[in-house]
């Protein structure tokens, strides 16, 4: 059983349908990217991925051991967060927030997770440090060693490179790549960055009202959606040169499939 | 100077005074904290004004214990100002600007129409700025003060994580499995007792200070979340206490008196922060 299964899922807000007919699987390993124009319904998307809002009609099943609080989510940066008093470690460590149950505080578990991860993105030396004085790029580290504290299965990234300088868009490129490839995490990307979508992910996911496309890279680089969206973001040769000779990661499917959940119209959660 | 001390502590009612000064102001520090950093700075400022409304309500209509009908009223204006907010088109801060005058021009014209007080300004003003009110406080006054902040202190240990990730980041929270709106309740819930009891020793006009400035001083010094919560405590609590000695000392007025000694305070803390920095 995939990770995510979206069956014929209509989304939208008030009775309005922003997104039809959505249908597309994700897998463990692998690496898609959601990409379309603007008020396509990409964070609507994301929301409901995360069951915070239900879609109109249609169904997201959850499997192979992923529950909707158990996805690692990077959202957009805030105004609030812009100036806020807080420790890096502070940060890092509330990605435990939604596992450790009723307990009032973080215990040793929750701290050595917190840690390992800050060591993995090589933050420990600024984990005393307020994060509203760090750069672009390590703030959005701590918030990644954040999002994977509180998963072990899949990240869901909100636009994670807007607004950083391009050397640390290459970083976090490379982080993600590394996380995907090594340790076997689901990634799933919004992005308005194209060229970066078609370079590292497997799966391409593109939102609009009609034409739509889900499938892996290389189809999408084939097919009419893709060639016309990106043809309008760059040069088709100068992008089939950034693009590196099969790397798509290697799928792991589990044989074994375990109890998943479903995320229905009704807004109840099913167990199947 | 400490035989007047020695003169005013051996009263009752000046000792419950200057204790549920003190409480009042840990609680509305703590409370300032997180209202601060989620941009919520006024709502203090709206629900006093509602509190003040009610409480012009309460007298008009002769309730013995006004803090029974003040409360649940307060309560009621926070949940729909604080739980409302993000979901509505209509912007916090106009529906706070909205609500807080509307209830200050009824709870005056109120006064006004059915008042049998012989001195209507003067109790006019000691709610708004709650000049004498303080030293009228009663023992029960106290208790309930006692116990109010009691469960805020709980509270706000007990549920330190919870509130630093709602506060940093909601929609994480919300996406980990968090009840956000859960937590929205309870803060508001806790607001709206913390001004009314605030209301007696600073008025209303003045509690958003005890609220903000706390907080807004000790993120000048402090560059995490536990530092400026506890900081905050602490300048307000002891700017409370030097207030209510000093408003005893030259007969000032309390509420105006602990307010300067916060803005005093943010002075100072602005300064050492910036010498700090550099």
């Amino acid at each position: 059983m995939p990770q995510i299964l979206c069956k014929d899922v209509v989304l939208g807000y008030e009775g309005n349908a922003v997104v039809r007919h959505l249908n597309f699987e994700v897998n463990r390993g692998d690496y898609l990217c959601i990409v379309g124009e603007n008020g396509s319904g990409k964070s609507t998307l994301i929301k409901a991925l995360l069951h915070l809002k239900a879609p109109m009609s249609g169904t997201i099943c959850m499997g192979d051991g992923l529950e909707a609080d158990g996805i690692g989510y990077l959202p957009q940066q805030t105004v609030v967060q812009k100036d806020f008093p807080a420790s890096v470690q502070e940060i890092v460590r509330s990605g435990c927030i939604g596992r450790y149950g009723w307990k009032p505080f973080y215990g040793k578990k929750e701290k050595e997770l917190a840690a390992a991860h800050m060591e993995r993105l090589g933050i420990t030396h600024l984990s005393r440090r307020c994060y509203r004085e760090l750069s672009g790029g390590q703030q959005q580290r701590v918030l990644l060693a954040r999002a994977l504290c509180a998963t072990r299965y899949m990240l869901l990234l909100d636009e994670p490179v807007s607004g950083l300088d391009p050397a640390a868009v290459q970083e976090m490129y490379g982080l993600l790549a590394e996380l995907n490839q090594k340790e076997n995490i689901t990634i799933i990307m919004v992005s308005h960055d194209v060229q970066a979508a078609v370079t590292y992910a497997s799966h391409i996911l593109h939102v609009s009202e009609e034409p739509r496309f889900f499938g892996t890279k290389e189809a999408y680089l084939e097919s009419g959606v893709g060639r016309a969206y990106l043809s309008a973001a760059v040069p088709a040769r100068t992008m089939r040169e950034r693009v590196p000779a099969a790397n798509a990661p290697e799928h792991h499917f589990d044989s074994k499939v375990r109890s998943g959940s479903c995320f229905t119209e009704a807004g109840g959660e099913q167990h199947v | 100077m400490f035989e007047i001390f020695r003169m005013y502590f051996s009263y009752p009612f000046v000792r419950y005074a200057f204790l549920a000064g003190i409480l009042i102001a840990l609680c509305s520090s703590l409370l300032g904290v997180s209202l601060v950093l989620k941009r919520f700075s006024f709502i203090g400022d709206g629900l006093s004004h509602v509190a003040f409304g009610a409480a012009a309500a309460a007298t008009v209509l002769d309730v013995g214990n006004d803090t029974a009908v003040v409360l649940p009223v307060t309560v009621l204006a926070a949940i729909l100002l604080l739980c409302t907010g993000q979901n509505t088109r209509l912007k916090g801060d106009a529906v706070i600007a909205m609500i807080s005058v509307g209830a200050l021009a009824l709870g005056y014209l109120f006064l006004n129409l059915f008042s049998k007080s012989a001195n209507l300004t003067g109790d006019v003003c000691s709610t708004l700025f709650g000049s004498t009110a303080i030293l009228t406080l009663s023992r029960t006054d106290v208790w309930i003060c006692v116990l109010l902040s009691v469960l805020v202190v709980c509270f706000f240990v007990i549920f330190y994580n919870r509130i630093f990730a709602v506060t940093f980041d909601e929609t994480f929270a919300q996406a980990a499995g968090m009840k956000v709106e859960r937590y929205h309740l309870l803060i508001a819930v806790v607001t709206a007792s913390v001004i009314v009891l605030a209301m007696k020793l600073a008025g209303s006009l003045l509690i958003s200070a005890l609220i903000i400035f706390p907080a807004l001083s000790a993120m000048r010094l402090f560059k995490s979340f536990l530092g400026v919560i506890t900081a905050s405590a602490v300048l307000s609590v002891l700017c409370a206490a030097l207030g209510i000695l000093l408003s005893i000392l030259f007969s000032t007025p309390v509420g105006a008196t602990i307010v300067c000694m916060d803005m005093a305070a943010f002075g100072l803390c602005s300064l050492a922060g910036m010498l700090f920095r550099r």
